[in-house]
């Protein structure tokens, strides 16, 4: 529906690319008809991708939701075999791949797989595009695998309606400028991909892509390709700034970037401080979400960063290190552990509820309350403004670069070494990650082992962000009297090793 | 008189206009469109004919009822004006929200 209204309003604007070679709008549709068909008749039940962002992303996932069929983006760093127990989990289905990820699956009987170039194939074999969208807003439209704290991976659903609700909520279609660009540089699998690619489309905005980032790159395109505004992870800012900066008096800046936009954890103070001065002109805006919710559910827009910047009242002043104020769309409540509301300035649980509000896992029990609020596992408060302020997750995921890390798979690769009597993961405050991994580690008597074994042995088995960042040997590891490891008095007696910047 | 639930399309009978449903009142509306009702998407349109005295509809806008209970957005443009219980619908003014992905 989406890129059929963007289709008939504005079908020759570029939709992503360069101006001179981009796909239009138009071509987009024609291409997204044409993957429908070819999904149809692959009898696949669901549309999977294991690629890097292309154009064949918009065409993918429209395509997909034209043949009413769930679109799975997958995290193409998975090793071999996490990649395979998804692909258990998904099929038969029919998966954007290149020829060389293929030789990476092992079960290729039940995975149709499909390349970059066959879905922009502009003089492929012609098919006859069929107009009968589907229309049901039940359908699933994303599954998106979450990393879950006890290491297997849940699939939140989608479905239609929520992104349909959360695009007409919070973009006006055509609202954009012909000149307008937007950089995204996060990947397809997670949320901030696929909602950019949505939202942009719906918007009118040619979108550039980065695939795998990297700053001076990125600095490169917004120069080159005159984008006005985008997306980035709190990492990403860190690098940008110090690129940046490392160009010194002479850097010629960003004077084409009108708006950029940051979430997906938490933010150093002195990264944003540092981006406002280098970046005078570009307005900023922090924005809050989860897969869950459709991505963003709560922003702080350029005028309350410029407010809250400037003042001397110490209340506002702080809203700088808040994600601003819920959507109008969305309610935002602050409970205790028994689901009782709070009152402004006391911290306990971010619940959220609204159209967009998925909180729903594939083969599990829904997660929403029966008045539709969704318990986001996140810790915060509201000031009596209204502005919400994120201090965490709850639960123990170690969230490093933006990116969720269970702790009890890399424990579990510890407690294999033969010396290992016990170990625990935990994320200590870093400024660069937003938090680094330090594992804590207790030996049997009279073992040794080497700091570069052990984190070695980590990224042997398991993806590179995985391997503990410190190794730090202790006589025992805090439990209490059921058992239960307590990860919050390790990270007390371990916060030293932080770099103290809040987390 | 129907009830419009929100993510509910409703077609024109008498134009090209198709709209989706934002925000419904608790109570059934008559929604019209070129002064005929109009029908759920995909089924057999009504007989009548084209009012085409007004502004006709525009893609990708926002019309709402006097009282803000009721907003529809245009997903295809026609020719007819929509109205809600013999009311004309306003095209609503954008609000736009920072972009935020």
């Amino acid at each position: 529906m989406l890129l059929e209204m963007a289709a008939g309003g504005f079908g020759d604007r570029v939709a992503v690319g360069s101006l001179g070679d981009g796909l239009t709008v138009k071509q987009i549709f024609d291409h997204a008809g044409a993957a429908a068909q070819r999904f149809r008749s692959a009898n696949a039940e669901n549309v999977a991708m294991i690629d890097i962002t292309s154009p064949s992303l918009p065409i993918c996932l429209f395509g997909a939701s034209w043949a009413g069929l769930p679109f799975v983006p997958l995290n193409y760093r998975l090793t071999n075999q996490e990649l395979d127990a998804l692909l258990e989990r998904i099929s038969p289905s029919i998966a954007l791949m290149q020829p060389e990820t293929q030789e990476r699956i092992s079960n290729t009987s039940k995975i149709h797989s499909v390349t970059r170039d066959d879905l922009v194939a502009s003089n492929g074999p012609e098919v006859e595009i069929s107009t009968d969208w589907s229309m049901d807003g039940e359908d699933t439209a994303i599954l998106l695998f979450t990393s879950g704290t006890t290491g297997e991976p849940k699939a939140a659903v989608l479905r239609q309606r929520h992104l349909v609700s959360y695009i007409l909520g919070s973009v006006e279609f055509m609202g954009a400028g012909e000149e307008e660009a937007a950089l995204i540089s996060v990947p397809p699998y997670h949320i901030a991909g696929i909602a950019a690619t949505l939202s942009n489309l719906y918007a009118g905005r040619r979108v550039v892509q980065l695939p795998e980032f990297d700053a001076e790159k990125w600095v490169e395109l917004v120069r080159s390709e005159s984008v006005t505004s985008a997306m980035v992870v709190p990492t990403m800012l860190s690098r940008i700034v110090e690129y940046l900066v490392s160009e010194g008096q002479d850097s010629p800046g960003l004077p084409t970037l009108r708006a950029l936009s940051y979430g997906g954890g938490k933010m150093p103070q002195p990264t944003i401080e540092t981006a406002l001065e280098l970046l005078p002109d570009t307005n900023f805006v922090n924005a809050y979400g989860l897969t869950e919710t459709s991505s963003t559910v709560a922003l702080l827009g350029p005028e309350e960063h410029r407010e809250a910047f400037s003042s001397a009242d110490e209340s506002v002043r702080r809203r700088i290190s808040s994600v601003g104020r819920p959507l109008p769309t969305i309610e935002v409540s602050i409970r205790d552990e028994e689901g009782n509301e709070l009152p402004s300035d006391e911290s306990g649980e971010i619940w959220v509820r609204g159209e967009q509000v998925s909180g729903e896992y594939k083969g599990l029990q829904l997660t929403l309350t029966e008045d539709g609020w969704f318990p986001t596992h996140d810790g915060g408060w509201l000031d009596n403004e209204g502005y919400l302020f994120v201090t965490g997750r709850i639960d123990d995921v170690i969230v490093k670069g933006g990116q969720n890390i269970s702790p009890g798979e890399i424990e579990e690769v510890l407690l294999q070494h033969s010396a290992v009597a016990d170990a625990a993961a935990i994320g200590v405050p870093d400024q660069q990650w937003g938090e680094k991994i330090v594992a804590a580690i207790v030996l049997h008597q009279k073992q040794e082992v080497g700091e570069e074994e052990l984190k070695d042995s980590v990224k042997e088995q398991l993806r590179s962000n995985r391997t503990p960042d410190e190794i730090v040997f202790l006589d025992e590891l805090p439990y209490n009297e059921t058992g239960k490891l307590l990860r919050r008095v390790l990270k007390e007696q371990l916060v030293d090793l932080g770099d103290g910047s809040t987390v | 008189m129907a009830l419009l639930k929100a993510g509910g399309r409703w077609a024109s009978s008498v134009c090209d206009t198709e709209v989706i449903v934002v925000k419904g009142p608790e109570d059934e509306v008559s929604l019209t469109c070129g002064g005929v009702d109009m029908v759920e998407a995909g089924s057999d349109p009504v007989s009548g004919e084209l009012d085409d005295s007004g502004d006709g509809t525009q893609l990708g806008k926002r019309y709402v009822d006097d009282e803000d209970t009721l907003e529809v957005l245009c997903t295809k443009p026609g020719a007819g004006s929509l109205g809600a219980n013999g009311n004309a619908l306003q095209l609503k003014d954008a609000k736009p929200l920072p972009a935020s992905d």
